[in-house]
């Protein structure tokens, strides 16, 4: 018996654009349905539709029945006793979804007596409970708390808390992790998952992240440009894709267990709602593509199995059982020449020895005084060799901005050195200083907000070369654009009139403008769409190789740091907690910090995904101002807990440094009872190795 | 590149277009229409006062004589000068101080931020009213920047706060990196990209300049009699306006105008600049 029933849902708004067209599916009891799709497939307004939250202007036609009752077309009052007590949903950012100026207690307690007749206190003692069941701990004193006292993690906990305070039949979850840590999106999804236990509740999935699907959905509904185009049980969808976008999807992924030779980008851009093409949506993008394709937009049918797929040529596909790989053409990438020289002969480009950077924390308004201090990079080393790349890992606020903003700047830092190109920092005169600038450069995480939004990118990638008083720019430029794959013409136009992938091309060639030999790259992949971010970690790779360009690679994201990187260190509150090689670290991880965060992260594999067994790290990072004393992991520490009493003694008292492990030729790890376990489950073609 | 883009996109535009030729005819009309009509503006006509428009005196004449068309175009020379420039000055004044005081911050943002309130707190009534007797026979010119010099601060404070904003965005942390001389930020990125307000704020400082110094030309300082403005035919001819209609309506009727037109390019400039709208 289905709670949910969506019947060709159409949604579309002023002006013609169409953003759902023809969404039909059910959900059942218990059961995880999960919506892939990326951004502008029409996913998050599918789920508005139906809880009656779209603007007033959008025309809403085809049928939403919940145990039965049609929703569309009832008015606000009925509505309103639907959302929250049958529906409930769950938004991405926790931290806009309450109220700053009420406690969470009295929200989450609103919440319950919005819909049951509950005397005050009793509402409060409810949401105590429900506090304690989203597994946030002292759950009485913390219902005190305002929201901007909670982290993030434990918002979103909160905002669980909320959604399920009146037993829903439903949970619309709407990209429920995607602004938090790994390891905070592993505890999230346990508590969803005990959320869905208690409520027996139908959970309807909405996200990119195709690991989180695999771990949590029981079905997947595949959307491209407001349509659904592939649904089924979630390991047929996964082990056989039958619709060229979702095998493209799959294969554009970065694994992180093991080797898989370039990522497979889908070319191209999702249609304009406005202009969609005549036939087939994917057709401009699809390899696949044949004359028939654009004659009319192919039906989603049935192919058996409970399987549903909108493609003319599915059938061909499941006789020839074809993957992404065999289809999309897989791009060649030059190996680099660097590499065939050993690690120690090359030189270094960048050096870091022990540095710090310390903010003063400051109270007072008139007479300022100190009062603390924040640790945010508290000692740290390494080295990058030439053709190198390392990647810089860890959670939000463990120091990795504020170690790039360090290098960048070129100055001396409080305590240690910075060496560019064997020039320590410290000593540059203002010619060597402009000099080094050009040797060193950065692409930003947000392609949107590092482009000058009033500059016409040919004067955007211009700016470094007219700064540095270079010639010929117009020739230079047109090359830029040709080495990161946009077209010359381009020049003239603003950044708003490019693609996010377009955008952080526009972003690299900047940064390649000077020829510098070192780039550093602040996550720069992590705001784009899955198919897109495979093609720009592939053009790093080119550019990395055809140029000998070094990287400095700052990411949350482990399986693009496993693709990209060569050696990787992982960062824990402002210290260096494990470094090495990438293939030493993830595969024989000895800090508990690195396999807590390694089993954390989702894989793309719903059968593996359901067997793995996950380290769960308790809590959240402790505050830089006030960092624990000895090992700064031991609070969370899975394996301090198992210790004995003299054992831990010793991780109170003294720092752990980093250290050689074992025999291993490049690993280093920061922790007094360092021990390897395997927590990822090596893939066969890495098995076949 | 910049310029280039921008400029062809105002030409592109339309209601700049618009604007932008009312703004040229209104110059032409005020320099050379005086050699078209067949009376000087010094001129006094002792056979008829305060009559209505006709052949001979196209737009009436004034208590005295004088004819209106002439007088009229003589006064807008004037106010067309003092608006304009009073506005580019104000605004840009206001850009730049706004801007490297919230840009560079410490000492230098809060000395010139008292600059700022001390100007806030002065009365520029009162100041202008002391100043002026002293410049009586000086070029007119120190008078658009009395003018100026009273009407930037509030827009100044705007800009700075909106500053320290910008200053944080990630374009401008690539173009630190990249090596660019901070002043050189400034004008590129950060001026740039407050433009929209700038613009408003300059075209409503054109009318604001001229009513502004109708004002106190009203009270005896700025233009002083004989010559004219639009500002004080406007103050005398409303006095008279509904028996004597064209002693106000000529004046009035081209500062609209001209204001307006001012309006349409700065809306047209500001589309141009930025690149979210769709002309």
């Amino acid at each position: 018996m289905s709670i949910l029933e969506v019947r060709d849902l159409n949604v579309t708004f002023p002006g013609g654009i169409e953003a759902v067209r023809g969404v039909s599916y059910e959900v059942s009891r218990g059961e995880v349905l999960g919506i892939v799709g990326e951004s502008g497939s029409g996913k998050s307004v599918t789920s508005l539709a139906i809880m009656g939250l779209l603007p007033p202007n959008a025309v809403v036609s085809g049928s939403v029945k919940l145990h039965g009752k049609e929703l569309l077309g009832l008015d606000e009052g009925k509505l309103t006793e639907v959302r929250g007590k049958s529906i409930s949903m769950i938004f991405q950012d926790p931290l806009s979804a309450f109220t700053p100026v009420y406690t969470i207690g009295d929200q989450v307690a609103e919440a319950v007596r919005v819909h049951q007749k509950l005397p005050k206190d009793k509402a409060a003692k409810r949401a105590v409970e429900l506090l304690d069941l989203v597994g946030i701990p002292h759950p009485d004193a913390r219902a005190k708390s305002f929201p901007h006292e909670f982290s993030g993690g434990m918002r979103q906990r909160a905002m669980i808390a909320m959604a399920i305070a009146n037993d829903p039949d439903l949970l619309i979850c709407d990209e429920p992790t995607t602004a938090l840590d790994v390891t905070i999106q592993a505890q999230v999804l346990e508590v969803l998952k005990t959320a869905q236990r208690e409520t027996g509740a139908g959970i309807v999935m909405i996200t990119h992240d195709l690991g989180v699907i695999a771990g949590m959905a029981d079905r997947v509904l595949v959307m491209y440009a407001g349509r659904p185009v592939e649904q089924g049980r979630v390991d047929d969808i996964y082990s056989r894709p039958r619709m060229p976008y979702t095998m493209g999807l799959l294969a554009s992924i970065p694994r992180i267990d093991g080797e898989q030779g370039p990522l497979v980008p889908i070319e191209g851009n999702p249609p304009s709602p406005v202009e969609l093409p005549p036939g087939c949506p994917f057709a401009p993008r699809c390899p696949m593509k044949v004359d028939a394709c654009d004659d009319e937009e192919p039906p989603l049918v049935e192919i058996g199995g409970g399987r549903q797929v909108a493609c003319i040529r599915s059938r061909e596909i499941e006789h020839k059982n074809l993957t992404g790989t065999d289809v999309f053409p897989v791009p060649v990438i030059p190996p680099s020449d660097a590499v065939r020289v050993p690690r120690e002969q090359r030189p270094t480009v960048l050096e870091l020895d022990d540095v710090i950077r310390h903010y003063p924390l400051m109270k007072g308004a008139v007479f300022k005084r100190r009062v603390g201090t924040v640790h945010a990079v508290d000692g740290i080393s390494f080295d990058i060799a030439q053709g190198e790349t390392l990647a810089l890992v860890g959670e939000s606020g463990c120091g990795k901005t504020t170690t790039l903003q360090q290098i960048m700047q070129l100055r001396a830092p409080e305590r240690g050195r910075v060496v560019v190109l064997g020039r320590d920092s410290a000593t540059l005169n203002k010619a060597a200083h402009k000099e080094l600038r050009s040797e060193l450069q950065i692409v930003f995480q947000d392609p949107m907000a590092a482009l000058d939004p009033r500059m016409p990118v040919g004067d955007i990638i211009a700016e470094p070369l007219r700064a540095h008083g270079r010639k010929d720019v117009a020739v230079r430029v047109d090359e830029l654009l040709r080495l990161v794959g946009l077209a010359p013409e381009h020049a003239a136009r603003y950044p708003q009139h490019f693609s996010g992938g377009q955008r952080q091309r526009i972003g690299i060639a900047r940064a390649l403008a000077l020829d510098p030999k070192v780039l550093v790259l602040d996550e720069p992949v992590s705001a784009l769409d899955v198919s897109i971010q495979a093609g720009v970690i592939n053009l790093l790779e080119r550019l990395k190789n055809t140029l000998g360009l070094s990287y400095l690679f700052v990411a949350h994201d482990l399986a693009v740091v496993r693709h990209l990187a060569d050696r990787v260190a992982v960062m824990y509150l402002g210290k260096i907690t494990e470094i090495g090689a990438v293939e030493d670290v993830y595969d024989r991880p000895a800090h508990p910090y690195t396999q807590a965060l390694l089993s954390a992260i989702p894989l793309p594999d719903p059968a593996l995904e359901r067997t793995r067994k996950r380290i769960l790290l308790d809590g959240d990072l402790p505050s830089p101002a006030d960092p624990p004393s000895g090992c700064r992991f031991r609070t969370r520490c899975p394996k301090f807990a198992r210790l004995s009493q003299a054992e831990q003694r010793r991780c109170v008292d003294e720092e752990p440094l980093v250290a050689r492990h074992a025999n291993a030729m490049d690993h280093g790890v920061a922790c007094h009872y360092a021990e390897e376990i395997e927590v990822i489950t090596a893939s066969e073609d890495q098995e076949e190795q | 590149m910049r310029s280039k883009v921008v400029f062809a996109r105002l030409l592109r535009n339309r209601q700049a277009r618009y604007g932008a030729i009312a703004l040229v005819l209104l110059v032409a009309l005020a320099y050379i229409g005086p050699y078209i009509g067949p009376y000087d503006w010094t001129d006094k006509d002792f056979l008829s006062f305060l009559s209505p428009p006709s052949a001979d005196h196209w737009w009436g004449t004034t208590t005295i004589g004088q004819d209106m068309y002439a007088v009229t175009l003589r006064g807008m020379q004037k106010s067309i000068i003092i608006g304009l420039l009073v506005a580019l000055l104000a605004t840009g004044l206001a850009a730049l101080v706004g801007a490297f005081a919230g840009y560079f911050g410490g000492w230098v943002d809060k000395v010139l931020m008292w600059g700022v309130d001390l100007l806030l707190v002065l009365p520029s009534f009162l100041i202008i009213a002391i100043v002026s007797p002293r410049l009586k026979g000086a070029s007119w010119l120190w008078f658009v920047a009395l003018l100026a010099a009273f009407t930037w601060m509030i827009t100044s404070r705007v800009v700075r706060s909106m500053t320290l904003s910008l200053r944080e965005r990630e374009y401008v942390l690539a173009a630190v990196y990249m090596g660019i001389p901070r002043w050189k930020i400034i004008l590129r990125h950060i001026v740039p990209n407050l433009s929209s307000l700038l613009i408003i704020d300059a075209t409503l400082n054109v009318s604001a300049a001229v009513i502004g110094e109708a004002a106190l030309s009203f009270f005896g300082f700025g233009i002083q009699p004989p010559d004219v403005s639009l500002g004080t035919l406007i103050a005398e001819g409303s006095r008279n306006a509904t028996g004597y209609p064209w002693l106000f309506a000529f004046p009035a009727g081209l500062l609209v105008v001209l204001v307006l037109s001012v309006n349409l390019l700065g809306d047209g400039l500001r589309d141009a600049l930025d690149p979210g709208s769709n002309s």
